[in-house]
């Protein structure tokens, strides 16, 4: 076993080795501009492109045709909202999001909030699913988006997402999901769940950093965009810009494996987290899982150990890379705005790990993270006056403490 | 973010880790923080009453690794010296012996604030106990 383990999926992949052969001759050989329409190097290009499209629609049950790429899913995402608030802007202004979406679309909707956009921040429940009841409630003649996450990139969970397609089918209003997390993990069908545009990213699922795609429905409704950057008009006007070839070839070469081996890959993956929980919650007390275990991405596991801060138990585990929901691992200094959206309190957030498992975690690897982490929360917890005042019988939170 | 060699030892190996009698009247507890903000530091010492020296010192920290190296330090510190020395540590004595860097400040000063408020809860108790016996005699 090599160390330091990788459990950090969900932040970013490792490329496969499959996809970065197939990305290789990109590069150096065939390097054409996919816009070249007169010369082999174009053709080649172009060529690779669509079938790369192909390979990422089929991930989502997509026409090719409805595949836009983009640098990234933060660009899919600021596209996907920017583009239909202002080509909709005449039939409305209102947008519906959630408290715990990630910042590329709540930062994007604060945006349009200072030009006109009024926007719904829905709270989710405990267990981190939006309530549909709300979200039914929410929508007004003026509403043109609803923008809800597919899978969470913190707690792993999974919104009801066929349920929020209907709702937004039945009343008319557009719906966008922030797929990154999702595609490649759980089985997507555009179709089925009626979504109407899907952010995804190549980085997420074993494919190259800096590109992304948006799909964009052709029919039944035909989603319009206005484009956010001008310039020569590719992706069907809707993002300008010279295509990243190799980029694209292995974003599709990715898309392909995961769709292949999603069923065999996911069950290992779900079994390899439920045997890391298993041990950590059963040789631990007082742990919390945060967020619902039965919606939830088969590979993702965040849990608070109570009464221990998260930067020091990452600083006993630095063998292993993780991350924590702990203020102090944020740039910010503040702890995870999805955890405290729970209503778990700022204290669990702190005491907060999320581990992604992938493709390349073992068994072994497994084993060594669960001991690990137990023996540091054991030695952190002796250190914990928290701990000790709990085990004397304290209740914390009648304490007076002095918050600084 | 890297951490220094010092924080790292002072992690790995934390000094005076523990506990001491609460009721003792020579004994001093400060306890400071607060959990929603992710950092709470008990720090206790014991004085010598007939040489004002503090003989002993304890903590306990639920906080990042600066925050247990700053209370780990400060016990290190405090022993051994009278109640008037241990209150002249200042959290940029901590900062340097243990190159914090400017976000990790706050956690010396909270170890700074345990060392005063440990001081003036021992301080509390020694009135205290001077006052008690002339309330008996009364």
């Amino acid at each position: 076993m090599k160390l330091p383990i990788y459990m950090d999926y969900h932040a970013t992949t490792p490329m496969d080795p499959r996809v970065f052969e197939t990305m290789a001759p990109y590069f150096t050989e065939w390097f054409g501009n996919a816009a070249s329409r007169n010369h082999a190097f174009g053709w080649k290009a172009e060529e690779a492109v669509e079938t790369a499209r192909k390979q990422i629609a089929g991930l989502i049950g997509a026409n090719p045709k409805e595949i836009i790429f983009t640098s990234g899913a933060t660009e899919s995402n600021n596209l996907a909202i920017k583009g239909v608030a202002e080509m909709y802007a005449e039939k409305g202004n209102h947008i519906i999001t959630a408290a715990t979406e990630h910042k590329a679309v709540l930062d994007t909707c604060k945006r349009l909030e200072k030009h006109g956009c009024r926007v719904t921040y829905l709270p989710v429940k405990a267990d981190g699913l939006i309530d549909l009841d709300m979200l039914r409630e929410a929508i007004t003649d003026k509403t043109i988006l609803i923008s809800i996450m597919y899978a969470n990139n913190e707690i792993g969970v999974l919104q009801p997402i066929a349920e929020i397609g209907r709702i937004a089918r039945e009343r008319g209003v557009l719906f966008h999901t922030d797929a990154v997390q999702a595609a490649g993990k759980v089985p997507l069908d555009v179709n089925r769940d009626n979504i109407d545009l899907a952010s995804i990213t190549a980085h997420k699922m074993y494919g190259p950093k800096g590109v992304g795609a948006l799909y964009v429905r052709r029919k039944n409704p035909r989603v319009q965009l206005t484009a956010q950057m001008d310039g020569g008009g590719h992706e069907r006007g809707m993002r300008s810009g010279t295509l990243n070839v190799p980029g694209i070839v292995g974003f599709g070469a990715a898309a392909a494996i995961c769709q292949r081996e999603m069923p065999e890959e996911s069950a290992r993956l779900r079994r390899l987290r439920d045997k890391l929980k298993d041990r950590l919650v059963s040789e631990l007390d007082e742990v919390y899982i945060n967020g619902s275990m039965e919606h939830r991405l088969p590979n993702n596991l965040n849990i608070s150990f109570a009464y221990v801060e998260g930067e020091s138990l990452l600083m006993g585990i630095n063998d292993v890379a993780v991350s924590s929901g702990s203020a102090c691992t944020s740039a910010t200094l503040e702890p995870s705005y999805v955890l405290k959206a729970l209503g778990a309190g700022d204290d669990l957030a702190h005491s907060s790990i999320r581990f992604g498992l992938g493709r390349f975690n073992t068994e072994e690897e497994v084993d060594y993270v669960a001991e690990k982490v137990i023996s540091v929360v054991r030695k952190l917890r002796e250190l914990s006056p928290l701990y000790e005042m709990v085990k004397e019988g304290v209740d914390l939170a009648k304490v007076q403490w002095s918050a600084h | 973010m890297a951490y220094s060699d010092k924080v790292l030892d002072h992690y790995n190996n934390p000094r005076n880790v523990g506990s001491l009698d609460k009721s003792d009247p020579n004994v001093g507890t400060g306890m400071v923080g607060a959990p929603e903000c992710g950092d709470v530091m008990k720090l206790q010492l014991k004085v010598d009453p007939s040489t004002g020296i503090i003989e002993d010192a304890k903590f306990k920290t639920f906080g990042c690794g600066s925050a247990i190296a700053s209370s780990s330090l400060a016990t290190e510190w405090i022993k051994g010296r009278t109640v008037d020395e241990a209150l002249q540590i200042k959290n940029t004595d901590i900062v340097n012996e243990l190159s914090l860097p400017p976000v990790k400040i706050h956690c010396s000063v909270l170890a700074e604030d345990a060392i005063k408020a440990a001081i003036a809860d021992y301080k509390k108790k020694q009135s205290a106990a001077e006052a008690q016996p002339v309330a008996q005699e009364a």
